[in-house]
């Protein structure tokens, strides 16, 4: 089973405990945005085989949003991290990179 | 190619069935190719043989990482049904339905179609009152069902607890005609018919790459080499991101994880379909005699064909209350495969980004259903370069319209 660290309240979750929020770090676009911008943000999808950044809710537990680093070609989770981040922080594209030399990295 | 028949048995039986040939060929990839198919599952070699069939180009490729059928098409619980809400739905799950009648006359190959009969259960009020409006919907789309009390409910389903505590059995949405198939033999049906009209399935071979040149497609570097094409056809279920990340292109697709299990086998005790949506389980029983079971996707990325073990032990529990008889079956195996989701719950049959790349993905938890149908539509994208009237709906361009074929209510639960 999946086991993330809420990085809010410290707990250590299992999957029952947590609600996936899909992909993390999307650029949003609303009204005045092009056609092609709005529906990428909304309906596009990196859907990696590999590295992947996503949003979870510690939802049977402290109830806040935080970020993860997870490896979806192996399950293998790099970090997981505070929601109030545009890009995902330096100690966690370091965790990457220590397991994954070849990445190509996040955008 | 020899046909199979009652004869070719008779003949076998009397010669040690020493004069069986292959099914089909496993030849070297061609430099080039009229049209390649990347991916043989079911999609993918239907695809293939109505291009054939239907459109007469031959000179095609099917390329397959695995072996045939390895994917989805191996893995699913082969419920077939066409008892969809949306108009564009009915019409091409409905077409798909209609062409597994007579598969196997048409592959000469037995697809073991089982029009057996399949309930999907009211189990709350809201659900009855989706379903009723499902077969008013139905009626109008010609498509046959209809809505059915408890008691007759139990009298189809003699194993069912209709009054359990908690969801009890209201009705159901009935489908007289749907049923199930021998998952394997569709994709072993289509893929001998491919090989017998000229056609190159080359297993063990992945596409690393899409070459591209002034926004057109001229091939694909594969493990084996590489291979030029005209056209390609990308129909990978769970890998479509992939290979439109190769091509350049993202699609609004998410690809988790879906699991099914199967039950020691017992005396025949179901013969139809039963689908709890609300309770999440849904179960057949195999011709040899194990009591099949699925639940729901994973909410999270995977491509591991690996799903949380939570989820087996939730729909399991559900269906115990729903069919207590089972609460003492042994479970012999469980599985997973990588599912490919769409926002609206529809599937994808469209051109792309690329001059003639096409995919054919987006069918998620249901495509088995679907399969000769879409092969049907695909072709015809294919051939013709524009989709005709089984596809036309299901192109990308909904999604930047907002023109959605909302199943996600509909549909209800995985398969
Ligand atoms: C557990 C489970 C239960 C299901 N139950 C039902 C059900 O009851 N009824 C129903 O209608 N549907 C069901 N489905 C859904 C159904 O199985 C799929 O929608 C359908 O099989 C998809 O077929 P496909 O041909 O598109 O994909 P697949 O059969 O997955 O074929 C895609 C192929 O592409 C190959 N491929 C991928 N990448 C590459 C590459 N780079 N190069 C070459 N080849 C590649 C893969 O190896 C694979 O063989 C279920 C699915 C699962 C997982
Ligand atoms: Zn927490």
């Amino acid at each position: 089973m999946l086991t993330l660290t809420c990085p809010y309240c410290g707990v250590t979750a299992e999957e029952t405990e947590l609600a996936p929020g899909g992909e993390a770090h999307l650029k949003r676009f609303g009204p005045g945005s092009s056609d092609e911008e709005f529906e990428s943000y909304m309906f596009a999808r990196k859907n990696p085989k590999g590295v992947h950044f996503e949003r979870w809710r510690h939802a049977n537990g402290c109830g806040k949003w935080f970020l993860a680093a997870r490896c979806t070609a192996t399950l293998e989770v790099f970090g997981t991290y505070s929601a109030q981040t545009k890009e995902p922080p330096a100690d966690i594209i370091a965790a990457i990179k220590a397991k994954r030399p070849g990445w190509e990295g996040y955008k | 190619m020899r046909r199979y028949s009652m004869f070719a048995v008779a003949r076998e039986a009397l010669r040690f069935h020493a004069g069986w040939e292959k099914a089909w060929k496993s030849p070297e990839p061609k430099k080039r190719y009229d049209v390649i198919v990347v991916g043989a599952g079911g999609h993918g070699l239907a695809t293939a043989y109505y291009l054939g069939k239907v459109h007469g180009i031959t000179n095609v490729a099917v390329i397959e990482k695995g072996w045939l059928g390895g994917g989805n098409t191996g893995r699913n619980t082969t419920i077939i049904r066409s008892n969809y809400l949306q108009d564009p739905s009915a019409a091409i799950y409905e077409k798909a339905r209609a062409l597994y009648e007579d598969l196997s006359q048409d592959l000469n190959y037995n697809v073991m179609f089982s029009p057996r009969g399949l309930l999907m259960l009211g189990q709350t009020e809201h659900e009855v009152r989706g379903y009723k409006r499902t077969v008013y919907a139905n009626n109008l789309q010609g498509v046959e069902t209809r809505w059915i009390g408890p008691q007759e409910v139990k009298d189809l389903v003699p194993i069912i607890n209709i009054d359990g505590p908690r969801y009890p059995v209201l009705g159901a949405l009935y489908q007289e005609r749907g049923g199930t198939a021998r998952h394997d033999a569709v994709a072993w049906g289509y893929a001998r018919a491919c090989s017998n009209m000229g056609m190159d399935i080359i297993q063990q071979c992945e596409v690393t790459g899409i070459r591209t040149e002034g926004g057109q497609v001229v091939g694909v570097d594969t493990s084996k080499g590489s291979i030029d094409c005209g056209k390609l056809a990308i129909v990978v279920a769970g890998h479509s991101s992939v290979l439109a990340e190769m091509a350049g292109f993202r699609l609004p697709i998410e690809s988790a994880a879906l699991q099914a299990w199967v039950s020691e086998p017992i005396k025949p005790c179901m013969d139809v379909v039963v689908m709890a949506n609300t309770v999440h389980g849904y179960m057949s029983q195999s011709d040899k005699g194990e009591m099949v079971i699925g639940g729901g996707t994973d909410g999270f990325n995977n491509y591991t064909q690996r799903g949380s073990w939570h989820h087996v032990e939730e729909t399991t529990r559900a269906l115990v209350e729903t069919f207590p008889i089972i609460s003492r079956l042994k479970m012999l195996r469980q599985w997973g495969g990588i599912v490919d989701m769409t926002g609206d719950r529809s599937p994808i049959l469209s051109k792309t980004p690329v001059g003639n790349i096409f995919v054919n993905c987006g069918w998620g938890t249901g495509g088995f259903k679907s399969i000769p149908g879409s092969g049907f539509a695909m072709a015809e994208l294919v051939a013709k370069g524009e989709p005709g009237p089984l596809a036309a709906e299901f192109g990308l361009n909904r999604f930047k319209e907002g023109r959605f074929i909302d199943e996600s209510v509909a549909a209800g639960v995985a398969h």
